[in-house]
C-alpha cells in the first residue's frame, strides 16, 4: 500500500488507532487545566501518568482564561497549525482570539516492544492531517468543555444538564450564574474523566470552524519573528557546510584542504562517506565537511577546498540516454500490473485506436528554505532541531548515525520554509549528526541553494504511452497506460523489484472501473539520480498524461472534450479505491467540478485564433479538483495565461481561507513546473544549480484574473495540500492546444511553442 | 572595521570585508528575519533597505555598507510597534503560506510603493521579482494594492 508520507520508512511507525483511547486530565503546577494525551501503551509499561500531564496533545487553560493548544504536526505552509487548533477551540467553546498555539516536539517513548508516540503520528505528507485528526481533535475539545461543565455543576450544586457554555464561560441559566473557564480549571482538573465521549457540536452551530481564519503565525511572519530551522541559534554553535560529490554515487579520492584551513574562521575539515551505490540513502552523497565560526567562513572554506573525486559507477549516466532507453523499453513487453476485462481483444477489435506518448521530466523540490539542521551530540544523548516533515525520521536518522538510543534523542521541530515532500527525507539531519559526533560541537549545518538543486530526492521522470480503443459510437472500450520510468521506490529498504511500479501508477486511478477493458504496464529504468516524493507524487505526472490524452482522443474522434470526460466519469457513485486517499472514489464529484470550471470560463464560446481554453480534473488523496485556463499565444510563440478558474471539492472546508491558499498555491506550482522546470544529468552530474537555470515562477506569469471556488460536498473534510496541483498543468497545455493546435506532449513547455511557431 | 546603522542603531563588523550583508545580519547581529534563499540575488528572500532602497543582501558585500543605513524586516514597523502598512496589508490578506520569502516580499513592496504609490498590475509584474515557492502571488498582488490604499489613507 502507498501510504501518505510515502517515504517507505515512515509507515511502520505510524500508529493511528489507539491514541483515541486515552485522554488524561490534570493540573499544572501553576493551576492550569491540562488535557493531555498519554503515550499509547504507556499503561502497558507502567508509565507515570502524572509526568505526562504537561505534555501531550493538549489544551492548557490558564486562570486568566487564555488557552494554549498544542500542535503536534510540523507547519510547512499547509496551515495545519491553524486548522487543528480550530477544531479543538470550536468544541471547547472559547474565543479564537484567546488561543495561542505551541509547537510540540517529537513525542517518542520507549516501550517493551519498540517505540510509542505520545502525540500520535507527526509526519506531514499525503494531505491527511485533517482527515486523520478531524474526529479526534474535536473530541479533545469537547472533553475539556465537558470537564468544565461538570466542575461548574458541582460547584453550583446543580445537575450537569442545567449547565451550558458560551465562549470562555460555563452558564447556568436557571440560577442566572456564569463562571469563567479560568475560575474552574482547578476543580475541573481534579475530576475523573467519564468513560463515554461527550457529544460533538452540531456543525450548523460552528463559530470558528468553517469560517475564514488567518494563519495563527501571520503576525510573526510579517515581522520577521517566526523561527525556521535556519534561524536556530544555540550556545557555542559552530557552522558547517559540505562539499558533496558532483557525481552521482561518486566518492572522495583525495582532499587538499591546506587553503581551506587557512580561511579565517575555519575550524575543521574532514571527509564524510556516503552510502554504497544501490544501498538505501542515509545521506545522499559522499563529501567533505567544513566547520567554521560563521556560515560565510564555512562557505569560503569550502570554496578553497581542492577535492579529487572518484567518479563512481554512474559517471556516464545522462538523461538524454535515459529517454532513449525509455523509448526502447516501450517497444517491448513490460510488467502488467493491472488488467481488467479482455484488454487485448477489446483493443484489437476496437473501431478506432488512438495512441500517444507523453514525457514528464525529473524535477526538484526547492523549498525556499534550503536544507539545514542543528544537532548536538553529547555523550549518550543528542539534541536535534530540524525543519522536517518527518520528526520520527529525524530521530531515526540521528540514531542511525550516532548509535544512540532513540529515546535519548530529543527532536524539536521548527516552522518549515516549505516541504513539497523534500523534508520527508532526513538526510540533512544525518549529515549534521555525523559532523556533531565527529567534532563534539553543537553544529548548524547549512545547505546552499546549489547544494539543494544538485542533491535532492527528485521527482521521477517517465515516458508514458497511452492507447484507447473506441467503438463505432465513440465510446472508450479499452484503455492502457504503459510507463517506462525511474521509480521513486528505487533504493528503498525491503522493496522488491516487482513493487517498484506502485509508486508511479496508482492502480485505482481514473479511468479504472470506468473503462471495461483496462491495463497498466510498467518498465523500470534505473538511473543514478536519487528519487523521492514530490507534492502529490505520481498524480502530477498521471493527471497530465491522462487529461492530455483524453483531449486528444476526443479531438481525434470528433467528440467534445468535456462530454467525453462526463461520459466516462458518469453519475455520482462510490467506487473502490485501494490507494492512498481511499477507501472510495466518487467520479461524479469530478464531473461536477469539471462542468463547473468549463462553464465558468465559457469553454463553448468562440474565440479567435491564438486564444483558447482548456480544462482538466483529477482526484488526489481523497480530494477533488478541476482547472480551466484561458491562454493567448502570439505568432512568435509567446504564451500568456489570461485567466484561471480553479475549483476544489474537499468535502467540508475547515478553514476556507487556507483551502483557497492551497488551491492557488497548488495551481501555481503546477504552472511553474510545467513551464520551465527540469533536472537533467550529463556525465553523471546534475546540470542545474540555482534559480537562474531552475527558474521557479515569478509573479508576472500569474494572471490577475484568477478565480478559486470551493464547492462544498458533505460534512467530512479531506486534505488540501496536494489536491490543487495535478490538474493545473494539463488544463494549461489543453488550452494551448485550443489556441494554437499545438499539442505539447513533453514537459516542461520551455521553448517548444516558440520552436513550433517558427517552424 | 566597517561601521553602519541597522534599524536606527549603530552597528559594526570586523572580519572578511567580502562577507555578504545577509550573513552579517543573521550570524553576527542575530537579525534572522532576512532569509537566505539562493545566495546569488535571484530570489529576494534576503531583501533589506539600504538607505531606503531595496537591495538583495546576499550579494551585497559588507564593505559596501560602510556609513550606510540598513532597515530590515525587524525595523519596518514604527518605534511604537505599529505595523507598516505593507505588513498590515499582508496580515489582512493573510498572504503567507510557509512564510519564508515574505520578509523579502514585504521589503520589496515597501520600496515599490515608495516609488509607485499606486502600482498597476503591470508595474507589479515588472518590478516584483521575488520568488515565492508556495505560490502566494495571487494574495501578494492583492496585498500590494491594499497596502497602497493604506499608505494613501494614512497620509
Amino acid at each position: 500500500m502507498i501510504m501518505p508520507a510515502d517515504n517507505g520508512q515512515l509507515n511502520s511507525e505510524y500508529i493511528n488507532e489507539g491514541r483515541r483511547q486515552f485522554i488524561v486530565c490534570g493540573a499544572t503546577i501553576s493551576g492550569s487545566l491540562v488535557l493531555g494525551l498519554p503515550s499509547i501503551g504507556l499503561s502497558d509499561v507502567g508509565g507515570d501518568m502524572d509526568g505526562q500531564r504537561q505534555i501531550g496533545f493538549f489544551i492548557e487553560i490558564a486562570a486568566d482564561g487564555s488557552v494554549i493548544i498544542g500542535s503536534n504536526q510540523p507547519e510547512i505552509g499547509q496551515g495545519v497549525r491553524t486548522a487543528l487548533p480550530m477544531l479543538v477551540a470550536e468544541e471547547l467553546d472559547v474565543e479564537w482570539s484567546k488561543v495561542s498555539v505551541r509547537q510540540m516536539p517529537l513525542g517518542i517513548v520507549k516501550t517493551e516492544d519498540g517505540y510509542a508516540w505520545k502525540y500520535g503520528s507527526q509526519g506531514v505528507g499525503g494531505s491527511d492531517g485533517l482527515t486523520g485528526n478531524w474526529d479526534f481533535m474535536r473530541e479533545v475539545g469537547a472533553t475539556a468543555r465537558q470537564q468544565l461543565i461538570r466542575a461548574a455543576a458541582a460547584r453550583l450544586n446543580v445537575p450537569e444538564a442545567s449547565c451550558s457554555t458560551k465562549p470562555g464561560y460555563v452558564v447556568c441559566e436557571s440560577l442566572g450564574e456564569e463562571i469563567s473557564y479560568g475560575e474552574l480549571v482547578e476543580e475541573a482538573a481534579r475530576l475523573d474523566l467519564p468513560a463515554e465521549s461527550p457529544p460533538l457540536k452540531d456543525m450548523k452551530n460552528y463559530r470558528i470552524v468553517g469560517k475564514a481564519q488567518n494563519a495563527v503565525d501571520v503576525v510573526d511572519i510579517v515581522t520577521g519573528r517566526a523561527r525556521y530551522g535556519v534561524d536556530t541559534q544555540e550556545a557555542n554553535m559552530r557552522y558547517a557546510v559540505i562539499a558533496r560529490s558532483p557525481y552521482l554515487n561518486g566518492r572522495v579520492r583525495s582532499i587538499d584542504d591546506a587553503e581551506a584551513r587557512n580561511v579565517e574562521g575555519v575550524l575543521d575539515v574532514f571527509q564524510l562517506d556516503g552510502p554504497e551505490p544501490g544501498e538505501p540513502y542515509l545521506i545522499l552523497a559522499s563529501g567533505v565537511a567544513v566547520v567554521a565560526t560563521s556560515t560565510w567562513a564555512a562557505i569560503k572554506g569550502r570554496e578553497a577546498l581542492k577535492i579529487e573525486w572518484d567518479r563512481g559507477p554512474n559517471a556516464t549516466d545522462n538523461t538524454d540516454e535515459f529517454w532513449l532507453q525509455n523509448e526502447n523499453m516501450l517497444k517491448s513487453e513490460g510488467q502488467v500490473v493491472v488488467e481488467d476485462g479482455e484488454f487485448e481483444q477489446a483493443l484489437s477489435s476496437a473501431d478506432k485506436v488512438v495512441t500517444r506518448q507523453y514525457r514528464v521530466p525529473f524535477v526538484s523540490h526547492q523549498p525556499l528554505e534550503p536544507q539545514n539542521c542543528y544537532v548536538h551530540v553529547q555523550g549518550d544523548s543528542c539534541h536535534v532541531i530540524a525543519p522536517t516533515q518527518s520528526p520520527s525520521g529525524s530521530s531515526r536518522a540521528a540514531a542511525a548515525v550516532t548509535g544512540l538510543a532513540r529515546e535519548n534523542i530529543r527532536v524539536d521541530i521548527t516552522r518549515v520554509g516549505g516541504g513539497f515532500g523534500r523534508r520527508l527525507s532526513n538526510d540533512y539531519v544525518a549529515e549534521a549528526a555525523m559532523i556533531s559526533q565527529k567534532t563534539g560541537w553543537p553544529i548548524k549545518l547549512q545547505w546552499t541553494r546549489e547544494d539543494d538543486v544538485k542533491n535532492d530526492f527528485y521527482r521521477p521522470a517517465g515516458l508514458h504511452e497511452m492507447s484507447a480503443g473506441l467503438d463505432a459510437d465513440g465510446k472508450v472500450v479499452a484503455w492502457t497506460q504503459r510507463l517506462a520510468s525511474a521509480s521513486k521506490y528505487f533504493r528503498r529498504p525491503n522493496m522488491p523489484d516487482e513493487n517498484l511500479w506502485q509508486a508511479e501508477l496508482y492502480s485505482d486511478d481514473f479511468p479504472r472501473r470506468m473503462v471495461e477493458n483496462f491495463r497498466l504496464e510498467y518498465f523500470h529504468n534505473p538511473i543514478g539520480l536519487p528519487r523521492g516524493s514530490w507534492r502529490a507524487p505520481a498524480h502530477t505526472a498521471n493527471a497530465f498524461v491522462i487529461q492530455s490524452f483524453l483531449d486528444e482522443v476526443a479531438i481525434e474522434t470528433g467528440q467534445d472534450p468535456l462530454q467525453l470526460r462526463l461520459d466516462l466519469l458518469g453519475e455520482e457513485r462510490e467506487l473502490e479505491y485501494s490507494n492512498h486517499g481511499g477507501p472510495t472514489f466518487n467520479p461524479g464529484r469530478l464531473a461536477r467540478l469539471i462542468k463547473f470550471v468549463a462553464d465558468r470560463i465559457g469553454y463553448d464560446v468562440g474565440r479567435p485564433d491564438g486564444r483558447g481554453v482548456g480544462f482538466a480534473t483529477h482526484f488526489t488523496f481523497g480530494g477533488y479538483a478541476a482547472h480551466a485556463f484561458e491562454v493567448t499565444v502570439s505568432s512568435q510563440g509567446d504564451l500568456t495565461i489570461e485567466r484561471i478558474v480553479a475549483a476544489i471539492d474537499c468535502g467540508f472546508a475547515v478553514n476556507p481561507q487556507a483551502v483557497e491558499a492551497q488551491l492557488q498555491g497548488g495551481t501555481i506550482d503546477g504552472i511553474s513546473t510545467a513551464l520551465g522546470l527540469e533536472i537533467t544529468v550529463k556525465d553523471g552530474q546534475v546540470q542545474q544549480s540555482n534559480f537562474h537555470d531552475y527558474p521557479l515562477l515569478r509573479i508576472a506569469a500569474v494572471p490577475s484574473l484568477f478565480e478559486t471556488h470551493i464547492l462544498p460536498y458533505d460534512e467530512t473534510p479531506t486534505g488540501v495540500g496536494e489536491i490543487g496541483i495535478p490538474s493545473s498543468a494539463p488544463a494549461l497545455t489543453n488550452a494551448i492546444h485550443a489556441a494554437t493546435g499545438i499539442r505539447l506532449r513533453r514537459l516542461p513547455i520551455g521553448d517548444q511553442l516558440k520552436m513550433a511557431m517558427s517552424a | 572595521m566597517i561601521s553602519f546603522e541597522v534599524n536606527s542603531k549603530a552597528a559594526s563588523f570586523e572580519g572578511d570585508a567580502d562577507t555578504p550583508l545577509l550573513w552579517v545580519l543573521r550570524d553576527h547581529l542575530q537579525l534572522i528575519g532576512s532569509k537566505f534563499g539562493c545566495g546569488i540575488g535571484q530570489c529576494g528572500a534576503c531583501t533589506v533597505h539600504v538607505d531606503g532602497e531595496a537591495q538583495r543582501s546576499c550579494i551585497t558585500p559588507i564593505a559596501a555598507i560602510e556609513g550606510r543605513s540598513i532597515t530590515t524586516i525587524e525595523g519596518l514597523a514604527n518605534a511604537d510597534g505599529e505595523l507598516h502598512p505593507v505588513q498590515q496589508a499582508w496580515v489582512e490578506i493573510d498572504v503567507p503560506q510557509c512564510g519564508y520569502c515574505q520578509a523579502g516580499q514585504i521589503m520589496a513592496t515597501a520600496d515599490l510603493l515608495n516609488k509607485y504609490p499606486k502600482p498597476t498590475d503591470q508595474i507589479i509584474d515588472e518590478k516584483m521579482t521575488n520568488i515565492c515557492r508556495c505560490g502566494t502571488y495571487v494574495r501578494i498582488r492583492k496585498a500590494i494594492h491594499r497596502a497602497a490604499e493604506l499608505v494613501e489613507a494614512g497620509e
